[in-house]
């Protein structure tokens, strides 16, 4: 039996807003055990984020709220937590890197600072302690001349490099699970590759955790031991990556492979094949439609599946589709 | 771009635009609401602002029929009823010539509000103008122009106003009259002096909408440069303009009352709500009504027109909150 | 910060000064008659010190000369002489002068420690009914005139009360511990209207920029970082929020020299303010002219401090 880090179940953060109340998360369950990958994709709105940031509670609670389900962290539920025993967990046991490495670094502190004042919180070092391990960290994102630029601001610092040190900061205290949302979609395609590389050397150092949210197909299917698929504010399908682009339950999870530009195939075949999209667009999250969310933008959708949600149901070991199919 | 979740989650309670929503309601029909009634409701939603547009409406309406009403002369002066407080006869007191303080008020009213709407359209205007020009332009003619606008947002206000009216005080009086003479030079110098937030606003605007998409469009359908701004560009601006607008309003409101205060506005005889003040300050001690009707003429006016600009910003400028 | 950046300033606000210069003596150029009509009439001056007077106003040569006479005159604080008070304009404003930035330099101080914590307050807290007390007072504050605050306070505190004297004093008579007492008394009134009129805008402008900094993704990575609620308002918000404020403080100035003209006439404190209107009852123009000036350039002086104080709080600016 594996060790379970996080096991998220039943999550629901709803938001409430001039036009009603949308329902972000509206039950989702998510497992992550020690050392492993675990992706989570869906188009944008379908509650990634949101699911990331209530982890760490870092969601502004005057509008959202957790309206049930609980987050439990090696055991224990992070819901009722108050903030002062959240701050232990955050950077120490969890910690979480943005999608905007521009405006993630705060930008009238030097970045040694920064990486400093995690390591001042959570281990009691010292002014000039902190800073050498600062300088580690950096060294350790492989950021040339480490002692030097550990005194510059983020403003002096590329994308990329803006992207290392966010991870050198969110590493520097060993936490057991990494959340990264969306860590490169804001790059350009050659620094991704350098920064998910990164991302799967410090997890092998450290036997890290990673929570990878993305809503590239190729990227999960490179980095991703298992893949949640996310729509509309619920879990839609869950298998070990193989499975899941070997086998896709879901209409859902079917559309999204199939819509991955893929150069091979155009050149092989004697006419062009088109870009498949799915079409049509999200519903409605502050009055979800009753039965299942991708009803209406699904070929195979029937009565049935308009009158009632689906439950999820194991199809295989480990594979979790919410279908009727 | 594509797949870009929100950056920050955290919507203020009262916005609609708050991006969970916009990207969850996306199939929820909004045309039936047009931007106009969208900014009205948001500011009906602002308590103070509504009923600070009654207030204020009150007293616009008592400024402009009141004397037509209350038909008690403005100047009667009668020594034996001087300085006596609120009566029946007279509402308001009397001052220490025995003239009726309601009756001062209202005509008062008339030159104060004229003044503070005369300055916000030449601030207005020339703002505009400036802005439009700036942004457009570019190059060094906007390099000059924002110098300029730095320039004469570092000349104090006050000051200079109590020096041109200082130096040219004579020389107006008898060309348009005393009273024509120094309204022009108030309304001149107070809009000449609050046109440059405007002129940043507008070109603020103009260089973010500049290289849009629909701008592109347009000049390749032939539009002139004029057209182009008026037709696509400011209607945009609109929203930031109106609102620096109405502060301007309340703050030449002020600036006209400072003016009279200090005995160096309009002619002695001209009952502005300042000038009312300047002559009862002398006497409060003895008839502090006289001041404190004429000083809350001007407070709650000011004070009603500050409240409905907040109102007109959380309307039509729902994000920033300044 | 670097060097550069100081020198760059100090570089701009140079042209200013002479874009203002050009702009006061050009209104006074403009300005029909002649605004030294008082020399001929005015028997006190000795007519040796009118010609010099004539002279240095050049009030016979082509524009350019007199302006480029006056503006040397003038940055020389050559002022002239004062008709109405019969000595040299620099050591009136001088003699006065003090007065004025100490009562400015005070009220800006209390403005400042009244609208920081609230402001912050009510940012970190917005829609509560701290935040909208908050708002309301502020909004009272900025549309009470300083001249009707300064009435109603001389009203209370003065007439009803006789807690606090009603005219500002330069000539105290008593010493030590006592002076300062009597000092306290007659300055807590026209202190406390302009920087209470101050303080209440900058309250929303305090509120304003810590609801815009908040909302910010750097804030969220602050608190990711399990550092505390306390440390990310104050080591993150506030640090971030105050480089909007200084510019906002810097371009109030000029409003604040004309709420002092205001608050020196009520209470009688003799600074430049109350001298500039006097002068001007008194129609005398060198007085006029140069106190204007002198207000002009101490503005762009401020100015130029605060644009050095927010480089240093914003690196990314000094390095441009």
């Amino acid at each position: 039996m594996a060790d379970t880090l996080l096991d998220i179940r039943g999550l629901k953060t709803w938001f409430k807003t001039d036009d009603g109340l949308v329902r972000a998360v509206d039950g989702v369950d998510l497992r992550i055990d020690r050392g492993e990958t675990v992706g989570v994709v869906g188009e944008s709105g379908c509650g990634k984020t949101v699911t990331a940031r209530s982890v760490l509670k870092l969601i502004d609670m005057p509008p959202g709220r957790f309206e049930g389900g609980q987050i439990l962290w090696q055991g224990r539920d992070l819901i009722p937590l108050p903030n002062e025993d959240m701050d232990k967990i955050r950077a120490r046991e969890i910690a979480i890197i943005f999608q905007e490495p521009m405006t993630s670094l705060n930008p009238v502190y030097t970045v040694g600072d920064q990486i400093a004042e995690v390591l001042r919180q959570h281990q009691n070092l010292g002014r000039k302690q902190a800073i050498d391990g600062a300088i580690e960290m950096l060294r350790l994102v492989n950021i040339p001349n480490p002692a030097k630029r550990a005194h510059d601001y983020p403003h002096q610092f590329s994308g990329g490099m803006r992207q290392r040190v966010m991870i050198a900061m969110a590493m520097s205290c060993r936490p057991k699970l990494l959340i990264a949302d969306e860590p490169t979609t804001a790059l350009d395609v050659t620094i991704q590759a350098q920064i998910l590389e990164l991302m799967q050397e410090m997890k092998q150092r450290l036997g890290m955790a990673i929570m990878l949210i993305t809503h590239a197909m190729g990227v999960v299917a490179e980095t991703c031991q298992r893949v949640v698929v996310m729509y509309a504010g619920k879990v839609v399908e869950e298998a070990p990556v193989e499975a899941l682009f070997g086998n896709p339950r879901h209409p859902y999870t079917q559309g999204l492979i199939r819509s991955i530009p893929r150069v091979d195939r155009a050149a092989g075949a004697d006419h062009k094949q088109r870009l498949e999209a799915i079409p049509g667009t999200v519903p409605s999250l502050l009055e979800p439609p009753p039965g299942c969310r991708f009803a209406a933008r699904c070929k195979y959708a029937m009565d049935v599946c308009r009158q009632a949600m689906p439950p999820l149901k194991e199809v295989a070991p480990g594979h979790f589709v919410r279908c009727v199919l | 771009m594509a797949g870009s979740t929100p950056v920050s989650l955290t919507a203020e309670p009262q916005t609609s635009g708050a991006a969970v929503v916009a990207s969850g309601a996306a199939a929820r029909p909004k045309a039936r609401f047009s931007p106009a009634r969208e900014a009205l409701r948001r500011f009906r939603r602002h308590r103070l602002a509504m009923v600070s547009s009654v207030v204020l409406s009150v007293i616009v309406v008592a400024v402009l029929l009141g004397p037509l009403v209350w038909r008690v002369p403005i100047n009667e002066i009668d020594f034996a009823a001087k300085l006596e407080g609120p009566s029946w006869a007279h509402p308001f007191g009397t001052d220490d010539l025995g003239q009726d303080v309601l009756a001062r008020l209202l005509y008062g009213g008339r030159v104060s509000l004229a003044v503070g709407l005369c300055a916000m359209l030449v601030a207005a205007v020339v703002g505009v103008f400036v802005g439009a020009i700036a942004g457009m332009s570019r190059g060094a003619v906007d390099a000059f122009l924002m110098w300029l606008a730095d320039l004469f947002l570092s000349l104090p206000a006050l000051p200079l106003l109590l020096l041109i009216i200082y130096l040219f005080r004579e020389s107006l009086k008898s060309v348009l009259g005393p009273e024509g003479g120094v309204f022009v030079m108030i309304v001149a110098v107070i809009g000449g002096l609050r046109w440059m937030q405007v002129a940043r606003l507008v070109r603020a605007q103009i260089l973010s909408i500049r290289e849009k998409e629909f701008i592109e469009a347009a000049r390749a359908l032939g539009a002139s440069p004029l057209r182009q701004v008026v037709r696509h560009i400011l209607p945009n601006a609109l929203g930031p303009v109106i609102v620096a607008a109405t502060i301007d309003v309340a703050a030449a409101i002020i600036a006209e009352s400072t003016l009279s205060f200090l005995g160096l506005g309009f002619p002695p005889d001209i009952p502005t709500w300042g000038r009312v003040l300047f002559d009862a300050k002398d006497t409060i001690d003895i008839a502090p009504h006289w001041a404190l009707f004429a000083g809350a003429a001007i407070f709650l006016t000011v004070l009603t027109i500050n409240f409905i600009g907040d109102g007109l910003r959380d309307a039509l400028d729902p994000r920033r909150v300044l | 910060m670097s060097r550069q950046y100081v020198l760059r300033r100090i570089l701009i606000a140079i042209p200013s000064i002479f874009g203002i210069s050009v702009v006061l003596f050009s209104v006074l150029a403009l300005a029909p008659g002649d605004p030294f009509s008082e020399l001929a009439a005015n028997p006190a001056i000795p007519p040796e010190v009118a010609a010099a007077l004539r002279a240095k106003f050049g009030l016979d040569d082509p524009v350019w000369t007199r302006y480029w006479h006056w503006l040397v005159a003038m940055l020389q604080g050559d002022w002239g002489f004062s008709f109405a008070s019969r000595i040299n304009v620099d050591t009136l404003i001088m003699q006065r002068l003090p007065t004025t930035l100490i009562v400015i330099g005070a009220a800006q101080l209390l403005a400042i420690a009244v609208a920081l914590p609230v402001g912050v307050l009510a940012g970190t807290r917005p829609y509560s009914i701290f935040d909208q007390i908050a708002n309301t007072l502020a909004f009272i504050g900025f549309s009470l005139p300083t001249f009707f605050t300064g009435l109603l306070l001389i009203l209370v505190f003065s007439v009803q009360l006789d807690w606090l004297p009603m005219v500002y004093r330069a000539d105290l008579g008593a010493t030590g511990g006592q002076w300062w007492w009597e000092q306290f008394k007659q300055s807590i009134m026209p202190v406390a209207v302009l920087g209470l009129f101050q303080g209440a805008s900058l309250v929303r402008y305090v509120r304003s920029a810590v609801l815009d900094v908040v909302r910010l993704d750097y804030i969220t990575t602050a608190r990711s970082k399990g550092i505390g609620e306390r440390a990310v308002v104050i080591k993150h918000v506030v640090r971030t929020a105050l480089i909007p404020v200084v510019t906002l403080i810097a371009l109030q100035l000029p409003v604040v020299f004309g709420g002092a003209i205001v608050t020196e006439q009520i209470f009688r404190v003799p600074g430049i303010g109350s001298l500039l209107i006097s002068a001007m009852l008194a129609n005398d123009t060198p007085v006029v002219m140069a106190i204007t000036f002198v207000i002009s350039c101490l503005v762009v002086i401020f100015n130029l401090f605060a644009d050095i104080i927010y480089g240093w709080l914003d690196p990314r600016i000094s390095y441009r």
